[in-house]
């Protein structure tokens, strides 16, 4: 058994609905695209004067983040907010915790105060599946991002924006360019693509920057960024943070820019109706050249539209989904 | 029990519809159907009307009240509201009218688009078992069905009515 | 006490006996084989009958947590807990708080052991003060209080140079030295082996050259300095490879493996389970196939537990934040057993593994059930079973192979001719 075929039954309640969200693999092709499809309406909604709706009136979201991060956590509270949920945001800084509270303390007083639901972010791979399993079984955990591990809500909102700019992924052809070592956007967008039937993925970087057996998750590994973008459909460029120069991984920004950067001489051996993603913030000058962040291939902007209906595609699913497994399990308890 | 034929029905609710609607004083409504069954009553309603107004369609999953028993429903699809709602004379259309909870449900997510001059429901039909005050302005007809009884509208052509007893139908709902 | 086990069949590895035949203990010793003295009467006879007989077993690696981690255990119930695995002498690590690195620690930990009564201890010293890999412990000083061999455990010496020294002292006194070998730098940040699994988990790897570059350095010092060494907690087959030809040299080194490296493989972390946490860690199929197949040709002659007991919270946490280490000495006849299960080794190359391979490695007093020996034995049920955890005696709950049904079943351990565990 590859790890990749290993299921995560912690995460789906008995009928196979959400009932946490950890990680994208184990996932089936259906449930994924139901969630780009509930994720459609939210858009919709999203177009609206009035942009809420009252699905989670009366529960509480608590974003608890033990990482900093602007863009994920300002999302999220919109999803929660625009799902008329009450929302909590704790931004817990890593020196309070190892005054003395663990995390498993932190979280099980939180869920006292009567949380529904918790979006967590942390730096250790694996905290999702830690709380969700061992400390709060009973509420729904979104994985807000965990280490290196997975970003479930950053794939699935990069794969509503390849859907809704280049429709089935059937025929696509899709580079990720940068550390995918490091990058958890990066697992989780390989997983999707995969699941959703994407027939060729590429990851592209420097041998330092690619994690040991990458094969594993049916992609075609490049070196070289001309070969590697030559006429793919989606270009998906990761940020390259400033610590990869210290770790000895890479020389200097300027030749990490020189051979793997995204100008647009680069981009112009992509197909001319190619897409320019990144997670964002983005390095320009780094990763990326600012004419091509801005310029017509960009969806980077779009993104982020997406990824406020996506959270609230899979905040509404995952509560749905625990609401289900309660009422199963009071129905087999009787 | 036999079902009456929708085509006749749509017959009848077209003229009652414009009967009201000149009483009213109305004369350019918008047209709105209730995913999936109301919007194939309209189709047909508007098509018994000659009218070539565009069709909106609503669906109400974000608003149903019952998400903390029921959880959400796996068919969601966007609503598409092709004109404005604000100060509009609205004719919001369903095919199968029961408790009243989806029409509450759509005149809530009406009203978060904009604030409508006033909605004239319209419902093919009325099984007089309404928990909460709402009544329909135009009735194809109102049928009384025993507790284990539903009724399901199949389309959008032709348009048909079967009748399913959940206690003996093994293939019910 | 004088005991009489009557119609066990008796394996001493070491001279090859393996019949059906009595055991007469008296007085701490084992006073004879087969037919008993004419004068001799037991004060109790216990029936062998189905029953195996063989030499205490012998763990270079249980980590007794005192002095100074006593929410992680104690001399008193690890002792007990490796009673109830079937060892009847342990050797416990530096790394207590303080180190293991001045004779007080080591007269503390030796009483704490005779009050405890249960399996005999040996302590093994720090190789430097505090652990530091700076300046050389008192090595002496140490020997003399007990200490039976010498290690830094996984902290590098901060260089060549002064390991290269450190190991030459001892060699002056025919001292043992113990190496955990693992290069810092390349294991620096690790959480897990530096493989799919751990790419696939978003988890820090430590690759299989941070052991083999270690050792091929700890091999060449060694042969340079003429110092007796013991590798331990090997987890490659590279690594096996390397031993296997420095002992093809003709150099005499030992080692010995963790029985958890023999059966867990790095497939094991894929829910991100903290129980499966460990220093080294885990590694593949192949590596832990070549383990088995050094275990069996002797390559590897001793299998330890590497026992880590740890309270509830050092768990109780996303992988990276937890410490490594599994608790596991209460399990290690049972547990090794399944290698006789699956057909690897026979029973008799099993207890050699178990006691007198370790006991050679450190030549320590221990493994022989021979006329005159000390009464260090277990007695167990080759055909019940061990349902881990029924009774927990250690304070580490931290055991994966809880609630798992094990081969065998210890009845007796013996130290001392004392019973020590009874089943």
């Amino acid at each position: 058994m590859t790890p990749l075929d290993a299921k995560r039954p912690l995460q789906l309640n008995h009928q196979g609905q959400l009932q946490h969200f950890l990680s994208l693999d184990g996932l089936p092709r259906e449930l994924l695209t139901e969630i780009l499809d509930t994720a459609d309406s939210f858009l919709e909604v999203g177009a609206r004067a009035v942009k809420k709706v009252p699905l989670l009136r009366g529960k509480t979201v608590c974003n608890v983040f033990f990482e900093n991060s602007t863009r994920t956590r300002t999302t999220f509270e919109l999803a929660a907010q625009r799902l008329s949920a009450d929302v909590i945001t704790l931004n817990v800084s890593t020196s309070s915790t190892s005054k003395g509270e663990t995390l498993f303390d932190t979280l099980r007083n939180l869920e006292a105060m009567a949380a529904d639901m918790f979006v967590v972010r942390h730096a250790d791979s694996g905290a999702a599946h830690f709380i969700a399993e061992h400390v709060c079984p009973q509420v729904a955990i979104i994985n807000g991002g965990d280490g290196r591990h997975a970003h479930p809500t950053q794939g699935m909102l990069d794969m509503l924006t390849i859907r809704r700019h280049k429709g089935d992924f059937k025929n696509l052809s899709v580079a990720i360019v940068g550390d995918i070592l490091h990058s958890r956007v990066a697992r989780s967008n390989m997983i999707a693509l995969k699941a959703l039937g994407c027939p060729d993925i590429r990851v592209i970087g420097p041998k330092t920057l690619l994690p040991i057996g990458v094969e594993q998750y049916g992609v075609k590994v490049y070196t070289d960024l001309d070969e590697g973008l030559k006429d793919v459909d989606v270009v998906i460029m990761l940020r390259l943070q400033r610590e990869r120069m210290s770790g000895g991984l890479l020389p200097s920004e300027g030749e990490f820019y020189r051979l793997f950067g995204l100008t647009t001489a680069r981009l112009a051996g992509a197909k001319p109706d190619a897409i320019v993603m990144h997670p964002g913030p983005i390095n320009r000058g780094v990763e990326i050249e600012s004419a091509v962040a801005d310029g017509a291939h960009s969806v980077i902007l779009n993104q982020v539209t997406y990824g406020i209906a996506i959270r609230m595609a899979v905040l509404s699913m995952a509560m749905s989904g625990q609401t289900a497994q309660r009422q199963f399990e009071q129905e087999n308890a009787q | 029990m036999t079902l009456p034929n929708p085509a006749d029905l749509i017959r009848q609710m077209a003229i009652d519809l414009n009967a009201h609607l000149n009483k009213r004083g109305i004369s350019e409504p918008r047209f709105i159907g209730i995913r999936t069954g109301g919007v194939w009553v309209a189709q047909a309603l508007l098509e018994a009307l000659g009218s070539q107004s565009p069709l909106g369609t609503l669906d109400v999953s974000f608003y149903r009240d019952d998400f903390s028993q029921n959880g959400l429903h796996p068919q969601v699809r966007p609503s598409e509201l092709p004109f404005e709602i604000e100060g509009q004379h609205l004719v919001l259309i369903d095919d199968v009218l029961m408790s009243g909870r989806t029409i509450r449900a759509a005149l809530n997510e009406l009203f978060d688009y904009g604030r409508p001059a006033s909605v004239t429901l319209v419902s093919l039909l009325d099984l007089d078992a309404a928990e909460l005050p709402i009544r329909p302005n135009v009735t194809g007809a109102t049928l009384n069905l025993s507790p284990d009884e539903r009724v399901k509208l199949s389309g959008p052509t032709p348009l048909t009515l079967d009748l399913q007893n959940l206690s003996t139908d093994s293939a019910a709902l | 006490m004088k005991f009489s086990i009557l119609g066990a069949r008796v394996i001493d590895p070491v001279s090859g006996l393996d019949q059906v035949i009595d055991v007469h203990l008296e007085a701490g010793k084992i006073l004879a084989l087969g037919a008993a003295p004419a004068d001799f009467s037991p004060s109790q006879t216990i029936d062998g009958k189905g029953l195996v007989a063989a030499p205490g077993l012998v763990d270079l690696n249980v980590s007794l947590r005192e002095p100074g981690y006593s929410r992680k255990g104690s001399i008193a119930s690890e002792t007990r807990a490796a009673a109830a695995g079937g060892v009847t002498s342990l050797c416990c690590p530096p790394r207590t708080k303080p180190v293991l690195d001045t004779s007080a620690v080591a007269e503390l930990i030796l009483d704490r052991a005779r009050e405890a009564g249960q399996s005999k201890v040996f302590p093994i010293g720090a190789l430097s003060k505090g652990l530091e890999g700076e300046q050389l412990a008192e090595l002496i000083a140490l020997r003399d209080a007990g200490c039976v061999a010498f290690t830094n455990g996984l902290t590098n010496f901060k260089s060549n140079r002064t390991l290269c020294r450190a190991l030459e002292y001892a060699a002056t006194f025919d001292l043992t030295v113990i190496f955990n070998s693992q290069d810092h730098d390349l294991a620096a940040g690790g959480l897990a082996h530096d493989g799919p699994t751990a790419a696939f988990l978003g988890l820090p790897g430590i690759p299989e050259t941070a052991e083999t570059v270690a050792l091929a350095r700890d091999l060449l010092l060694v042969e340079q300095s003429g110092v007796r060494a013991h590798f331990t907690q090997l987890t490659s087959a590279r690594g096996v490879a390397l031993i296997a030809q420095a002992q093809a040299r003709g150099l005499p080194v030992t080692a010995d493996v963790a029985l958890y490296q023999l059966i867990l493989t790095d497939e094991a972390l894929i829910d991100f389970s903290s129980l499966y946490h460990v220093q080294p860690p885990l590694r593949t199929r192949a590596d832990r196939d070549a383990l088995r197949e050094a275990v069996k040709s002797g390559v590897v002659q001793a299998i330890s537990s590497h026992h880590q007991p740890h309270e509830r919270d050092a768990k109780l946490a996303p992988f990276g934040a937890t410490e490594p280490g599994i608790s596991s000495v209460e399990l290690l006849l049972p547990l090794a057993m399944t290698l006789v299960e699956d057909g690897l080794l026979d029973l008799p190359t099993l207890l050699s593994r178990l006691s007198a391979g370790p006991a050679a490695a450190l030549r320590l007093p221990a493994g022989r059930l021979t006329a005159g020996a000390a009464a260090d034995l277990v007695l167990f049920d080759p055909a019940a079973s061990t349902v881990a955890g029924e009774k927990w005696l250690s304070k580490g709950e931290n055991c994966p192979f809880l609630g798992h049904c094990l081969p065998s079943a210890v009845k007796y351990t013996f130290v001392d001719g004392r019973v020590s565990y009874n089943g």
